[in-house]
């Protein structure tokens, strides 16, 4: 892929691309423009990044993709989501998730006054056939040994870690193709951080692609292949991973590893209108 | 003392419709917020159906009941989707007046349909009585004890363990996050109306069965069971059902005592005053307990 732009590849219609987005402007209640054009591609059993600061759009990207977005009176008003290069867009939730692609909400979610497996029961409810099921259950059992210790538990006892590793099994009970994960790592000590990027990416490797929405960048990038920064409702950088993470501007801004003396406020500013000129 | 228990006993009846018409409430609520003041025309549409199913059908009674239990769920299902869905979203108070219309509507439906005359439902208890131990219980008592415990212990069964139940306690929990993981909200709303005009067909039944004779006003028995909801918690089943008993007992006990003659201890309340009594001890329990019962801290009150 090299430095060739993931989001032309869609564009031009080459390559595979498992969800592709692209030009996409979303609207709330009529009047709120939040997203204003963006592109992203996600190849199958990719990690994607995605980086932003709070309000850049990137919780409302994925409500666009995985049809939430008229629970918040939001529209798209331009664009194309695309899953296998077919058009999605406009399709609900549940189309969503049969069609292989499952997310993991901000602030976790959990169904905190059930039980961590009837949890998992709700993370399958697409899943018709009961070997499914098992299947499905057995590998999240086996991803987080700690949910099956706690089976019987209800939810909203366990702690923010396990919580966490509870809303990305219920996700995982589909057997998605595609996982989206809303910062996984809010509100997270460190340790617990390393061990959800490690469980990440255990569950890239069994073959599930991953968009993984950070606002820790040293996390994402150290685990992503490719990662876009949205800002204001643009893609302002998309680069490798590892480019990203050598980029000035993004250890200045994102990962607090700027040069010495340049780390006030005042010098962020100046990031912020340099890079809205050049947007 | 018999008559302390036979008053005790025609009260767990009388509570365990009001159990079955609380359940219905609360499962409409904690799955969709939507406080349905509907609920006692289902009541009496569930009733009349039957009557329709044993009389004009010619269906043995063992036969109608399911068979007019299954109609009002669909009638309470398609309420749902043509009516209710539109309101989703919308201030409660708009919600409850849209309710409350349904209600009038579904009371005069029953009675153009069937007319204004009481009519004799045909039950096969009638007013027999069986005597245990020196107690005369009604035989429709002790079904409408076994009836109400049979529906509601299928309904936590189902609840709890059935693939539906969970995506409904789900949604209860927390409904776009349910949503998000491909459970269809439309779905569980549709349910929980239908399970909500099944149980209430129960309910009516029982109420007109035993002599009562049917008439469009037994929708009033969704007002009684009110404190019952309230007291229970607006949104726990189990709270439901604990609720219907406390009130049924509480409201039986006090038309045994009231009034005047030897053994009527409350007789200073004067007649009557059974039918205040579930509110008064409605408002006692939420002066300790805000949310009832078993209800949860945050529900919000309207």
């Amino acid at each position: 892929m090299g430095a060739m732009r993931q989001a032309d590849t869609i564009a031009t219609g080459e390559g595979t691309t498992l969800l592709g987005v692209t030009g996409l402007e979303v609207v709330y209640s009529d009047v709120i423009l939040v997203l204003r054009g963006v592109s992203l591609a996600v190849p199958p059993g990719s990690i994607v990044a995605l980086l932003g600061a709070n309000g850049a759009g990137k919780t409302t990207l994925l409500r666009a993709v995985t049809g939430l977005l008229p629970l918040h009176r939001g529209r798209i008003t331009k664009g194309h989501v695309t899953l296998d290069g077919r058009p999605v867009a406009g399709r609900d939730p549940a189309e969503m998730v049969r069609a292989g692609l499952s997310q993991v909400m901000e602030g976790r979610r959990i169904f905190a006054e059930l039980t961590v497996e009837d949890n998992l029961r709700a993370g399958g409810y697409v899943v018709r056939s009961r070997a499914g099921l098992r299947e499905a259950y057995e590998r999240v059992m086996g991803l987080f040994p700690i949910l099956a210790e706690r089976r019987g538990q209800v939810a909203g006892y366990l702690s923010g870690g396990e919580q966490q590793m509870l809303s990305m099994g219920r996700a995982l009970m589909p057997s998605p193709r595609l996982l989206l994960l809303d910062e996984p790592s809010l509100g997270l000590a460190p340790i617990i951080v390393e061990q959800i990027a490690k469980i990440i990416k255990e569950i890239n490797a069994q073959g599930t692609a991953i968009l993984l929405v950070e606002q820790n960048a040293t996390m994402a990038l150290s685990i992503a292949d490719y990662g876009y920064v949205l800002e204001h409702g643009r893609v302002v950088k998309d680069a490798p991973a590892p480019e990203l993470l050598a980029d000035r501007d993004i250890q200045e801004f994102y990962l607090g590893v700027g040069e010495a003396g340049r780390r006030s406020y005042r010098d962020v500013k100046t990031y912020r209108r340099r890079k809205r000129w050049t947007a | 003392m018999t008559n302390f228990l036979q008053l005790c006993f025609a009260g767990l009846a009388l509570g365990a419709l009001y159990a079955l018409v609380a359940l219905g409430f609360v499962v409409i609520y904690k799955s969709t917020g939507v406080i349905n003041f509907a609920q006692g025309g289902l009541v009496i549409l569930g009733a009349y159906l039957t009557y329709n199913a044993h009389h004009t059908w010619g269906l043995p009674f063992y036969l109608a009941v399911p068979v007019a239990m299954a109609i009002c769920a669909l009638v309470g299902a398609a309420t749902e989707r043509v009516v209710l869905r539109r309101m989703v979203g919308q201030p409660p108070f708009a919600v409850i007046m849209v309710t409350i219309g349904l209600l009038f509507i579904l009371e005069q439906a029953v009675t153009s349909i069937w007319g204004f005359n009481q009519l004799d439902l045909g039950d096969p208890w009638g007013i027999k009585k069986v005597t245990v131990g020196g107690l005369n219980l009604a035989q429709k008592d002790l079904w409408t004890i076994v009836l109400a415990a049979a529906a509601l212990a299928a309904f936590f069964v189902f609840f709890r363990y059935s693939r539906m139940g969970v995506a409904m306690r789900a949604t209860a929990f927390d409904q776009e996050a349910a949503v998000a993981q491909g459970i269809s909200a439309r779905r569980v709303f549709a349910v929980s109306w239908a399970i909500a005009a099944a149980v209430a067909t129960i309910a009516g039944v029982m109420l007109a069965a035993g002599g009562g004779g049917l008439h469009s006003d037994l929708d009033i028995i969704a007002l009684l069971a009110f404190p019952a909801i309230i007291l229970g918690g607006l949104d726990s089943p189990g709270g439901a059902i604990v609720g219907g008993i406390i009130i049924g007992i509480t409201q039986n006990l006090t038309a045994g005592y009231q009034g005047t003659g030897a053994n009527h201890y409350l007789g200073f309340l004067g007649g009557g005053f059974s039918s205040v009594m579930p509110y008064v001890v409605m408002i006692v329990i939420l002066m300790v307990r805000p949310y009832g019962l078993f209800g949860t801290r945050e529900v919000r009150r309207i």
